[in-house]
């Protein structure tokens, strides 16, 4: 440990003086945005440099031009004090740059091992070519270590976002590289995936690694940056260092002012009202459940849901939506029965789901941010069968204006918006709409702090309007938050429920973990 | 809008070929014959163009076409139904084969490509067997004044161009600006989106192959008032390429989700117009498909590089 430079101390003195990697002056236009305006960035082995700002702050365009995904207009881009040309992932790969980014970039109809090392195979059979088995178990190695415990066998589609995500890091860790960038690595990871990565992050890094770590949740940032690069519109707000790397400082430097209140939840008064408005009993959605689940929703609170990964908390959400079969089981709303073969009657009833992988489930990329936003809507923007633009752009605007969206136009196609500005997307697209039952599946994933607020006080004012609300989160902060109550899983059942007054990380944990409270 | 542009500017560059390329390619009579023929196809690629944009494909159009032709014409001829009985039987028989592609890709999730590709062999094949490989060509004497009509104008323009017009009214409204449209956009784009956002996916993909069948069994009426015969083993053949070409060359794509009713007309005008011209250059038949095919193919090469130069500036 002599030369981790640990926190608090003056590290710059025992790092090396030339830095692994080191950006000069970069710039990036896209139309109708500056995306990244005269930025500098340096990181040095052995270090974890952690890039914060809001979405849309430039970021992942800035590691994009670092992995030799998009050139910079301007600037330069230095690789151990020497000036480098990164023309294509190739070129970044060959100067040791690995960059995870974003969003997922796998391989559906592959398995996890050949995701893994797809592109890479290692091959017998000489001019066969023909691919070694010996692949699955490297893979599985790398997949232990990081916990990830599918078989390497499985398709990659048929994972979890969070498991894909799991697959994503190892296929960066098995690249031998000099800088590591990972972009929102744990953005669908749980509390346990989440540890286990940082352990490997750490380990990395005392094998001299340099690391890049950008995330939207500062908890983590506190915890593994020894340094904090903070973009706000394109350009460089500040740096932390050390004993400096505090979650109101950080905050303090992205937003450009004081945020004073994160949390919103006002608890109700006066006890909710005592009828449920959703009754979900004895659910069953895969023959491998020994026992289904119940639970109730009343009008007015919000329940929080936590779980490890796996833990079957979408496929509740999907089932009561209308997306899987119930195989067992009923489901009322206001006491009356449902019949649900798709999302369309679940809709009808007044459940509405946010779903958790917003490219897959929630956005039509190729369309408008417009189109999107009233795409579940229409029937509201719309008469006699014809689309009234006015209506609809009013209804957009409105949308983005109480989210901030941070997009050009309203015409802008959502698959161009950073990541957190497409998720807002995604909760614009509902939130217009007022169901009796609202569910979140990871509700803010990717979302910058300052949004996060913002979004949080909007589902508190919407539980006391008397939506019932059901949020699925990943994330503990944020769940201990803004629950009213919580409903743990643990492998597809029901591990136990624990009250706002006796709320803690343990508890949540011990149920998750299939311990009893 | 950048692809739009690309295809009015191939469509005047062909059209102004055309017009160079022989004397009497200016006459009114050549207008009319290719204001004729372009009404006529171009309700063929509407129909392959609509079901495109929803991500499906229909292989079977050209038998359709056949089948149609023969149970018009047998109606008709042998059994002496009225044209009105016999017309409505033809549009129901597509109706029922749309209904039943629709169903077969949404319920058992079969791949349309495959379905379509079986209705291609079935539907001639029930074709030839009705009729016993015979060709129908007493027709013309049971039609009546209807193909004067049908070939005729009104105010100088062709009757099939003024159908055409109807449908291009209708499609626009139906495809741009309505609630369906959309849908059809979002469910060819990302179908599981479309899905989350309760737009019953089912309803509008078979609406779609209904759309395509019955489109595709107006045509086949018409184009029996344009040459009242039926020859069971060549009627409509590779009809449905013809209109796959037109609707991707004016920008629709096979991944579904985009294209215009504009384009798909504008892709039909500009391999009518390369029709008329081999005509006029006197190249043989034999040629017209190779110079169709080399279009298409640096059609959709442009259309792709455009797409690439886009992404390269933009990462989606
Ligand atoms: N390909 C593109 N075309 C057009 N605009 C783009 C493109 N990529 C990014 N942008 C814009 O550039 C800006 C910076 O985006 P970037 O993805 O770098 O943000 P970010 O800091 O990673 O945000 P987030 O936290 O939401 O991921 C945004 O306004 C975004 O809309
Ligand atoms: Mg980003």
């Amino acid at each position: 440990m002599a030369h981790d430079p640990g926190r608090g101390t003056d590290f710059k003195s025992v790092l090396p003086s030339v830095p692994a990697i080191e950006a000069r002056g970069i710039s990036k236009r896209f139309p109708g945005v500056q995306a990244l305006a005269d930025v500098h960035l340096q990181a040095y082995p052995g270090e974890t440099l952690a890039v914060v700002g809001e979405n849309g702050a430039g970021k992942s365009t800035l590691m994009k031009i670092l992995g030799g995904v998009q050139p910079p207009d301007a600037g330069e881009i230095r690789v151990q004090d020497q000036p480098v040309a990164i023309h294509s992932v190739k070129d970044a790969e060959r100067y040791g740059i690995v960059v995870i980014h974003q969003e997922l970039n796998l391989a559906e109809h592959l398995d996890v091992a050949g995701n893994i090392f797809l592109g890479r195979e290692p091959t017998r059979g000489g001019i066969l070519r023909l691919v070694d088995p010996i692949i699955h178990e490297r893979a599985a190695a790398i997949a232990r270590r990081l916990g990830l415990d599918v078989s390497t066998r499985t398709m990659v589609e048929r994972l979890s976002v969070g498991h894909q995500q799991l697959v994503e890091i190892a296929r960066a860790l098995s690249l031998s590289s000099r800088v590591l960038i990972l972009d929102e690595p744990t953005s669908s990871l749980t509390e346990r995936e989440s540890a286990r990565l940082f352990d490997v992050l750490r380990e990395l890094k005392k094998q001299g690694l340099c690391i890049i770590y950008i995330s939207h949740r500062l908890k983590e940032v506190e915890e593994i940056a020894d340094r904090v690069s903070v973009l706000r519109d394109g350009r460089n707000a500040g740096e932390l260092a050390g004993a400096a790397i505090h979650h109101d400082a950080i905050v303090r430097l992205m937003v450009g002012r004081e945020l004073r209140q994160f949390f919103t939840r006002h608890a109700p008064e006066r006890p909710v009202r005592e009828t449920p408005i959703l009754e979900a009993s004895n659910v069953r959605w895969s023959a491998q459940q020994q026992e289904g689940v119940s639970f109730q929703l009343l009008s007015g609170e919000i329940v929080g849901m936590a779980g490890l990964m796996g833990a079957g908390r979408s496929e509740l959400a999907e089932t009561i939506f209308g997306v899987r079969t119930l195989r067992t089981g009923e489901i009322r709303v206001s006491g009356r029965r449902l019949k649900l073969k798709s999302p369309a009657q679940a809709i009808a009833a007044g459940i509405l789901l946010v779903p958790e992988d917003r490219r897959v489930q929630g956005l039509v990329l190729s369309n408008s941010v417009q189109h999107n936003i009233s795409l579940a809507s229409l029937n509201t923007v719309s008469r006699m069968g014809l689309v009234q633009p006015r209506r609809e752009c009013e209804l957009a605007q409105r949308m983005v204006d109480q989210l901030r969206v941070r997009t050009p136009s309203l015409q802008q196609l959502v698959g161009l918006l950073s990541g957190g500005n497409q998720q807002k997307v995604v909760l614009a697209k509902w939130l217009c709409r007022t169901p009796t039952v609202l569910i979140l599946d990871e509700p803010t994933r990717g979302i910058d702090v300052g949004a996060k607020a913002e979004i949080y006080s909007l589902i508190d004012q919407l539980a006391r309007s008397g939506m019932a609300i059901w949020m699925i989160s990943s994330d503990l902060e944020e769940i201990l938050g803004m629950s009213d109550r919580v409903l743990v899983m643990h492998e597809g059942r029901l591990a136990g429920e624990v009250a706002r007054s006796e709320l803690s990380e343990e508890a949540i944990m011990r149920l998750a973990t299939g311990g009893a409270l | 809008m950048k692809k739009l542009l690309g295809i009015t500017l191939f469509l005047l560059v062909v059209y102004g070929a055309l017009m160079v390329s022989h004397e009497n390619a200016a006459s009114f009579d050549t207008h009319f014959l290719l204001g004729q023929r372009i009404g006529l196809y171009g309700i063929l690629s509407l129909a392959a163009g609509l079901l495109i944009v929803t991500g499906g494909i229909d292989l079977s159009m050209g038998s359709l076409v056949c089948l149609c032709s023969t149970v018009f014409g047998l109606l008709v001829v042998r059994y002496q139904v009225s044209i009105a009985l016999a017309f409505l039987a033809m549009i129901l028989l597509g109706g029922v084969v749309g209904l039943a592609n629709g169903l077969l890709v949404t319920k058992l999730r079969l791949q349309p490509f495959m379905v379509t590709l079986c209705g291609l062999f079935i539907f001639r094949s029930i074709a030839r067997w009705m009729t016993g490989e015979a060709k129908i060509d007493e027709l013309a004497q049971n039609l009546g004044p209807l193909p004067d009509f049908f070939e005729g104008a009104i105010a100088g323009m062709p009757v099939y161009l003024w159908v055409l017009l109807l449908l291009i009214v209708v499609g626009t409204i139906f495809l741009h600006f309505s609630v369906f449209g959309r849908y059809f956009v979002a469910i060819g784009s990302n179908e599981r989106a479309a899905r989350y956002s309760g737009i019953a996916t089912d309803f509008y993909r078979i609406f779609a192959f209904v759309l395509c069948s019955v489109l595709t069994a107006l045509y086949s009426f018409l184009a029996l008032m344009n040459s009242p015969s039926v020859a069971p083993s060549t009627t409509g053949q590779n009809d449905e390429l013809g209109a796959i070409a037109a609707a991707v060359l004016g920008g629709c794509t096979l991944r579904g989700g985009e294209g215009t009713i504009y384009g798909m007309i504008a892709g039909t005008a500009i391999i009518q117009i390369l029709r008329m011209m081999n005509t006029f250059w006197g190249i043989p038949s034999a040629v017209e498909g190779i110079m169709i095919g080399t279009i298409l193919l640096l059609g959709i090469i442009v259309d792709e590089l455009l797409r690439q130069r886009e992404r390269s500036r933009s990462v989606l």
